[in-house]
């Protein structure tokens, strides 16, 4: 047994030496008590390892069982029914084109039925802000097939996802299918996308209001707010929420102030 | 009197504590500053000498005797550390990405934990000579055999979902740096047939990419030059590059974590058991079962054989020379053992150009029909660019130096005539590396080799081996574990095709 913790020990402490980035790349501070002390434990008892890992596992399976393919809906009510329902399941809004009423699910997730009586009406404006829709989410909006091309929600105008925590640079790149229509796309305070995946916006030519206000993922926000307004001339770009001063301006105020003290 | 102090305050800290202990600290000057304490008799400093070489003493011994008494694992014999175990289920020579792939797929196909002991065996730790960190990190699924679009497709899936496969508890998650920029290629009037058929074919595999005619192209990159272009076919998803060192060290962690030993080494021989088999005309066919490989510790001349079931062969550029340590190729001329593997390192050059008035951030992967190509790095005007040079003019392999006329007198004119912005450019940096250039049909061989029972190859790849690496991986795991594909059927890749002399070509227009 002891033989086993050792080695458990001596993997781990390879582990920590295998290409280890700094623990504060998201977090300055030291993670609380509690943490530390999983950690303390997972690198020296396996069981502890296997019951966090099933944990994660869990959270990922209930967010794919989240996001799951509605084919049932879809073949017995139509993609536009589909896609509506799965708005509302994931505590979304949306409107119809030719209406002038948004849909929305309460916090505790109840809907309406209304929105069954409007049968065939495309949806135009679409608000997943703060919800956890992903890349296979995304495939509930979009119909696509391998032999055919895909034949998406064609008259989808808007698009917000504000704050959503799943949105990644591949969601960007799968918006691609909405080129023709989207006008307007929303994706502030999304905490995973990066300046790869605001290239992949390079296909929305029609785009006329983006909004990519406080990311935190991208590095230079200022650079990229110029390369995208050259990327996408037509569009008007949004980008709150950065700090656009130089850093170095501090220190060094800082440095003067100690050499007069002495 | 204050010798007694400081005498004390020594026995204090003998039991194991270091404390440090500044003897002239009661000699601060009101600056703030230390000023040294120069004492006036000699008795009392040869003393403080004494008494801490007895503190450094005692903690020697103390740790001696720690060492010495039952309990303890220090013995004398010292066993080197780094030596790879003496019996192992599964050798991967070469530690690149597609080496490191396997290992994670083995791991993680294995039924149950410690199922499969698997050793990875890399010459080089500092890498600088492997072709996966050298190169230029582009995936795309616009290839014309459906084997090639199907594994970019998984690879691309696998990198979607990389901290699904590739996430170790409490680490940091993968970060890829994948920019989704998507390929262009560029087709004059003579290739643009070709490009048409690949463009179907691309689309019935389910690629998403479109075609574009000069005027769309004009429309789309105002920044190209549309003269002598007929047909172009851009990448709408799935398509663009990333960081291969990135990819190589997540494969690592998580490989490790799952418990794939690591080491650093050469393998310089094999000991193999032969069966001599009679055909019926009267030859002779050697097969060869490797029973272990010997693997030599970096500049030593300690060496450690590793018995073992399988090895894969994943070394790359390399390949070729240790299939030749198994006879491979030096048979008789028209025997399978006269078949040399057809995996030799050819260099290719990457230059890195600053241009400030280049295209922007919607620049794709641009390859000309002549060759030619470039991408953006970074945000500051910085692209890297580079072709593909002749039969004829294939540089030296025995170094990995730059040749920079190569860069005025092939690279230059073809960039600058494509986008004229890349008229004004400076070159800031270069580097070359080797592909892993298979001279039959340039695609991968993968499969087990005829002669030799328990060698499986995984090479020749010639420059798509990083994009494919997460669907080979697991190619090679089912190959192993299940003994067929499972997934994406690629025998297609044997290496039957070498001995039947049946290429399986990529129809492309560079």
């Amino acid at each position: 047994m002891m033989n086993s913790l050792h080695r458990c020990c001596q993997r781990s402490a390879l582990l920590l030496h295998v290409a280890r980035r700094r623990w504060s790349s998201s977090s300055a501070s030291p993670p609380p008590l509690h943490t530390r002390l999983l950690l303390f434990l997972t690198q020296r008892f396996y069981d502890v390892e296997m019951l966090l890992s099933w944990r994660s596992q869990l959270t990922r399976n209930q967010l794919q069982k989240k996001n799951v393919y509605y084919g049932y809906t879809q073949r017995f009510y139509g993609l536009d029914i589909a896609s509506a329902y799965f708005i509302l399941s994931l505590k979304g809004g949306f409107r119809f084109a030719g209406q002038s009423e948004w849909f929305y699910a309460d916090q505790k997730g109840k809907f309406s039925w209304d929105f069954l009586n409007h049968k065939d009406t495309p949806l135009e404006e679409v608000d997943m802000s703060y919800t956890v829709i992903n890349y296979r989410g995304l495939c509930n909006l979009v119909l696509d097939l391998i032999h055919l091309s895909s034949e998406s929600q064609r008259s989808l105008r808007t698009l917000k996802l504000r704050g959503c925590p799943e949105v990644d640079d591949w969601f960007l790149a799968r918006l691609h299918v909405f080129q023709d229509s989207l006008e307007e796309l929303d994706i502030s305070h999304c905490p995973r996308i990066t300046t790869g995946g605001l290239a992949a916006l390079r296909n929305l030519k029609g785009l006329k209001r983006l909004d990519v206000s406080s990311l935190p993922g991208i590095s230079s926000p200022g650079l990229v707010i110029i390369l995208l307004e050259e990327m996408l001339p037509q569009c008007q770009i949004t980008a709150t929420g950065y700090d656009y001063n130089l850093n170095e301006a501090e220190g060094e105020e800082e440095e003067e102030h100690m050499q007069r003290q002495r | 009197m204050s010798a007694w102090r400081r005498l004390r305050v020594k026995l204090r800290s003998v039991p194991g504590f270091l404390v440090s202990i500044r003897p002239t600290q009661r000699h601060t000057s009101p600056y703030g500053r230390l000023t040294l304490c120069r004492s006036l008799s000699t008795g009392s400093h040869l003393r403080n000498e004494f008494f801490k070489d007895l503190e450094a003493q005692l903690a020697a011994f103390r740790k001696k005797a720690a060492d010495a008494l039952p309990g303890s694992s220090w013995s004398p014999l010292q066993i080197n550390p780094n030596l790879p175990p003496e019996r192992a289920d599964i050798v991967i020579v070469g530690g690149g990405v597609v080496g490191w792939s396997i290992a994670y797929w083995l791991k993680q196909k294995e039924m149950v934990r410690g199922g499969v002991r698997v050793v990875v065996v890399e010459k080089d730790p500092t890498y600088s000579q492997a072709s996966t960190v050298l190169s230029a990190g582009g995936i795309r699924q616009q290839f014309s055999l459906l084997e090639n679009i199907h594994l970019s497709l998984a690879s691309a899936d696998f990198m979607r979902n990389i901290n699904e496969h590739l996430g170790v508890l409490n680490e940091d998650p993968v970060d890829l740096q994948f920019n989704q920029s998507g390929y262009l290629f560029l087709a004059n009037e003579e290739v643009a047939h070709i490009m048409e058929e690949n463009y179907s074919t691309q689309r019935y595999a389910g690629a998403k990419v479109s075609l574009l005619s000069p005027t769309q192209l004009k429309q789309k990159f105002p920044w190209v030059n549309t003269d002598g272009v007929v047909l172009a076919s851009y990448g709408l998803e799935n398509e663009g590059w990333f960081d291969p060192w990135t990819l190589l060290n997540a494969f690592r962690r998580k490989a490790i974590s799952m418990g794939v030993i690591q080491c650093y080494g050469e393998v310089t021989d094999f000991k193999c058991t032969t069966n001599v088999l009679r055909t019926s005309s009267g030859d002779t066919v050697d097969l060869k079962r490797i029973g272990s490989v010997k693997v030599q510790m970096p500049n030593s001349l300690e060496y450690q054989p590793v018995e073992c079931a399988i090895v894969v062969n994943a070394a790359g550029a390399f390949s070729g020379k240790l299939t030749e340590m198994l006879g491979i190729g030096s048979g008789p001329k028209d025997s399978i053992a006269g078949i040399p593997l057809p995996v030799e390192p050819r260099k290719r050059y990457v230059y890195v150009v600053h241009c400030p008035d280049g295209p922007g951030l919607d620049t794709p992967f641009l390859i000309d029909y002549s060759g030619v190509y470039f991408r953006r790095e970074g945000l500051g005007g910085n692209y890297i660019a580079g072709v593909s040079p002749e039969e004829a003019e294939e540089p030296d392999t025995s170094n990995l130096e730059v040749d920079h006329q190569f860069f005025e007198e092939r690279v230059w004119p073809g960039l600058a005539h494509r986008v004229p912005a890349f008229e004004k450019l400076k070159v800031t940096s270069a580097w070359a590396g080797f592909y892993d250039y298979n001279t039959f049909d340039q695609n991968g061989i993968i499969g087990i080799h005829p002669l030799i029972n328990n060698m499986y190859l995984a090479t020749g790849f010639s420059g798509h081996g990083l994009q494919h690496s997460p669907a080979v991986g697991r190619a090679v795991a089912e190959l192993i574990l299940d003994g067929n594909f499972k997934t994406i059927d690629l025998s297609n890749f044997s290496f039957r095709r070498i001995l039947t002399q049946e290429p399986m070509l990529e129809k492309n227009i560079v």
